[in-house]
């Protein structure tokens, strides 16, 4: 079955490590929809967060593939898994005519969207949620007329503590 | 210590005796240490290429990781078909490029190519030095990771400046830490008891064994397996010699051109156990056609390879030798039964042949059934790419792992002669013979100096069909014998359009390869006709040092059995 997948590659901070990972999809022919690396903590770790959208079986192999680079320390799928908080955050500017504006700002306070800039002509505001509330509130902001967005793309985080890189590299 | 003399010292530790490389302009820190080094031989090759592929040789010989030193841009690009090669046969060697200074990367700095970025999808790991404080760490992780696990290739690229910066408090690590990297060993207990299982259900067990079994020294535990349970075996290119080609259990290379038994056992089989192989297209067909009958079960060192092909039942993760061991050990005694003897059957009912004109003209199969005598179980045979390849793989006569050495999964030509000589640095003592084409002789024929001027005894045969001949061969069964750009002897006066040899061909084939190997300063032989063929044979071999022997062969002969791309393996052409 195709559909998009949430996966989180912990790996260490070496030089270009970004680069082997959107790498490895691209050269496997795989096509990222968002990937977003980022320091953590621990100075020596960085986490990418990445989403594709490809069958099961291609998954596996994306999952197995990564792991197989040297400098990645684990590895997780976290589609339709609990316990992950899975956050994306957008900044977006709608075109605003005078006679909208009150039922825009109405539709922002229900979806908690900050206003960053207002202008007579415009207004540029930001918003973190759940993948589908950004959806949805694309989808809502829609008619008012979009000029431009910009996604974070996908980050997540385990509840729980999370095993250690040989439990689900070695698969059996 | 400066970063040159850390680096040649790190080598050292991780016994390297030899480099094959060439010079240039950032690296001329680094030779400069060499320059006054003892107990590194340095092999100066005459291409980048040559140099990795003789690293490579000298890695698949040998199982110690080939080295090659080269310089940055056009140097560092030489070297790309060699990675790529050895990456896709799994064999460990370690490419050390120079680099522009730090401070000049990112400016397209005079030969400044960026090596990392280069060699990323194509290498098991790689490295750019930015600090020659992380140099020592580098070269200890760089050689670990080339032979552990599934062994690849490393690159390590060295910026001039690091190369000449000084260290203080030199020490070269004992250990490597690498969280992100834990090869495995052992087999799950649980899996390997269900194959065992699922052996003493079988009734038409079939072992595909490949290059992972030479990797990890697994070809004991392989024919102990065999000799406890009789099942028979195919083993791949990769993995030829690791079972003697007399074998009785041993029914051939499979494939698209593969022996019939053993695409007819691959078909038929109801348990297939792999082991160390990675189910290539040109083993399975269409995957959806292959060993549909089967039970699949896989062992490798790589998860990535189990199931990326084929659907496996049983997945084990493991080194082939431990994993063979742990199955020793719980599978239960199995003699021969009506499956043996149909593949036994098999074997005897479709033997490799061909067709000989009765005339004198020279087989290219001929030569290498002369050449069996002319060898021993010792002698390392080198192929390049091609039907010659596809020939010296179903007629040679392996009895030993590490003594047929091939390109298999990028099929490079170019390989076969500096790959020989690699090897034949590597193993002084042992004939060493390159078969190769006169297509693939002519991409790394620069190395015939390196080998005259060194006195590398590599003994060169060229099977010279005036053509490159698989493709041809293709052009011939599928094309219409539409023979587009494959016809080696064509010149200007040729007709536009060719369907093959005629009278009115050009006299001339160019070069005349006895007199470049004159030129090189070695010795050259010629057999035009079958009666020559042993003479040229003898003589060449006798002579001591290295020698090219040239054999006009029929120019359209094809390699048979063979399996259209696409097909699935049932469906085999005999040839005539
Ligand atoms: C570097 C490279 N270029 C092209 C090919 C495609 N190719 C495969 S076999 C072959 C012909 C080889 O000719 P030759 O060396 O004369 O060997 P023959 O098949 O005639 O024995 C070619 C062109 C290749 N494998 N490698
Ligand atoms: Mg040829």
């Amino acid at each position: 079955m195709v559909e998009k997948h949430t996966i989180i590659v912990t790996v260490l901070n070496s030089i270009g490590v970004l680069a082997r990972v959107s790498g490895l999809l691209s050269q496997r022919g795989y096509n990222i929809e968002s990937i977003i690396g980022a320091p953590t903590e621990d100075p020596n770790v960085y986490k990418i967060s990445l989403v594709v959208e490809e069958s099961d079986e291609h998954i596996e192999q994306i999952i197995k593939q990564l792991n197989k680079l040297i400098d990645t320390v684990r590895v997780m799928d976290i589609s339709h898994k609990d316990n992950y908080i899975v956050r994306e955050y957008i900044i977006l500017k709608l075109e605003v005519k005078e006679k909208n504006r009150t039922d825009l700002f109405h539709l922002m306070q229900v979806f908690k969207a900050n206003p960053i800039d207002v202008a007579t002509d415009h207004v540029i505001m930001e918003l973190a949620g759940t993948p589908r509330k950004i959806d949805r509130f694309i989808e809502m902001v829609r008619p008012y007329g979009i000029q431009e967005y910009i996604r974070s793309g996908e980050f997540a985080m385990a509840e729980y503590q999370l095993p250690k890189k040989g439990e689900n590299k070695n698969g059996d | 210590m400066n970063g040159a003399e850390i680096l040649i010292d790190g080598l050292k530790r991780e016994g390297v005796d030899t480099i094959f490389g060439y010079p240039g302009g950032v690296v001329i820190p680094i030779f400069d240490v060499l320059y006054s080094t003892k107990d590194i031989k340095f092999l100066l090759t005459r291409h980048e290429q040559g140099a990795t592929h003789a690293a490579d040789g000298y890695a698949r010989s040998t199982g110690k990781v080939g080295v090659c030193l080269i310089t940055s841009g056009p140097g560092a690009t030489n070297t790309i078909t060699g990675i790529a090669t050895a990456k896709l046969d799994s064999s460990p060697i370690v490419v050390i490029s120079g680099q522009v200074a730090t401070g000049n990367i990112g400016t397209d700095a005079f030969q400044e190519t960026d090596m990392v970025g280069l060699t990323r999808s194509i290498c098991k790991h790689n490295y750019l030095v930015k600090d020659v404080g992380d140099l020592p760490r580098i070269i200890k992780e760089a050689f670990y990771i080339a032979r552990t696990g599934r062994p690849g290739p490393v690159s390590i690229d060295i910026p001039v400046d690091v190369a000449n910066a000084k260290l203080k408090n030199y020490s070269y690590p004992e250990t490597v830490s690498l969280p992100g990297y834990k090869p495995a060993n052992k087999g799950n207990n649980g899996q390997v008891k269900k194959l065992a299982d699922a052996l003493a259900h079988a009734q038409k067990p079939l072992l595909y064994t490949g290059g992972g079994i030479i990797s990890a020294g697994a070809t004991d535990k392989l024919l102990q397996l065999i000799d406890k349970t009789q099942i028979p075996v195919v083993v791949t290119l990769m993995g030829l010699g690791s079972v003697p080609f007399d074998h009785p259990c041993f029914l051939g290379m499979p494939g698209m051109h593969g022996r019939v038994a053993a695409n007819k056992a691959l078909v038929d089989c109801d348990l297939l156990i792999a082991v160390g192989v990675r189910f290539d297209d040109r083993i399975t067909g269409p995957r959806h056609t292959f060993a549909t009958q089967a039970t699949v079960a896989h062992i490798d060192i790589d998860p990535a390879e189990i199931g990326k092909n084929v659907k496996t039942d049983i997945p084990i993760v493991g080194d082939a030798k431990t994993v063979l061991q742990q199955l020793i050990e719980k599978v239960n005694p199995r003699s021969k039964n009506s499956w043996n003897e149909r593949t036994e059957f098999w074997k005897e009912k479709y033997p490799l042949s061909y067709k000989n004109n009765g005339n004198d003209s020279v087989n290219p199969q001929y030569v290498i059934e002369r050449l069996n005598e002319f060898v021993n179980d010792d002698s390392i045979i080198v192929t390049d790419v091609g039907q010659h390849q596809m020939w010296s793989a179903l007629y040679c006569q392996y009895r030993h792992p590490r003594k047929f050495l091939s390109s298999g999964g990028l099929g490079t030509m170019g390989f076969g002669l500096p790959a020989a000589m690699g090897a034949a640095v590597a193993n002084p003592d042992t004939q060493v013979v390159c078969i190769s084409g006169d297509g693939g002789i002519q991409m790394n024929i620069q190395e015939l100096a390196t080998c005259a001027i060194n006195r590398i005894p590599v003994k060169v045969i060229v099977l010279n069909n005036a053509f490159l001949g698989m493709v041809r061969q293709w052009q011939d069964l599928f094309w219409d014998k539409r023979y587009a750009q494959v016809c080696l002897q064509r010149g200007t006066d040729c007709p536009d359009e060719c369907h093959g040899p005629s009278g009115n061909c050009p006299p001339q084939y160019l070069p005349d390869l006895v007199k470049v190997a004159e030129a090189n300063g070695m010795a050259g032989y010629r057999a035009k006709t079958k009666a020559e063929v042993d003479e040229v044979l003898k003589k060449g071999l006798a002579e001591e040092g290295p020698v090219l022997m040239e054999f006009f062969v029929n120019r359209e002969e094809n390699v048979f059995p063979m399996v259209s791309a696409g097909k699935p393996l049932s469906d085999m052409m005999m040839g005539d």
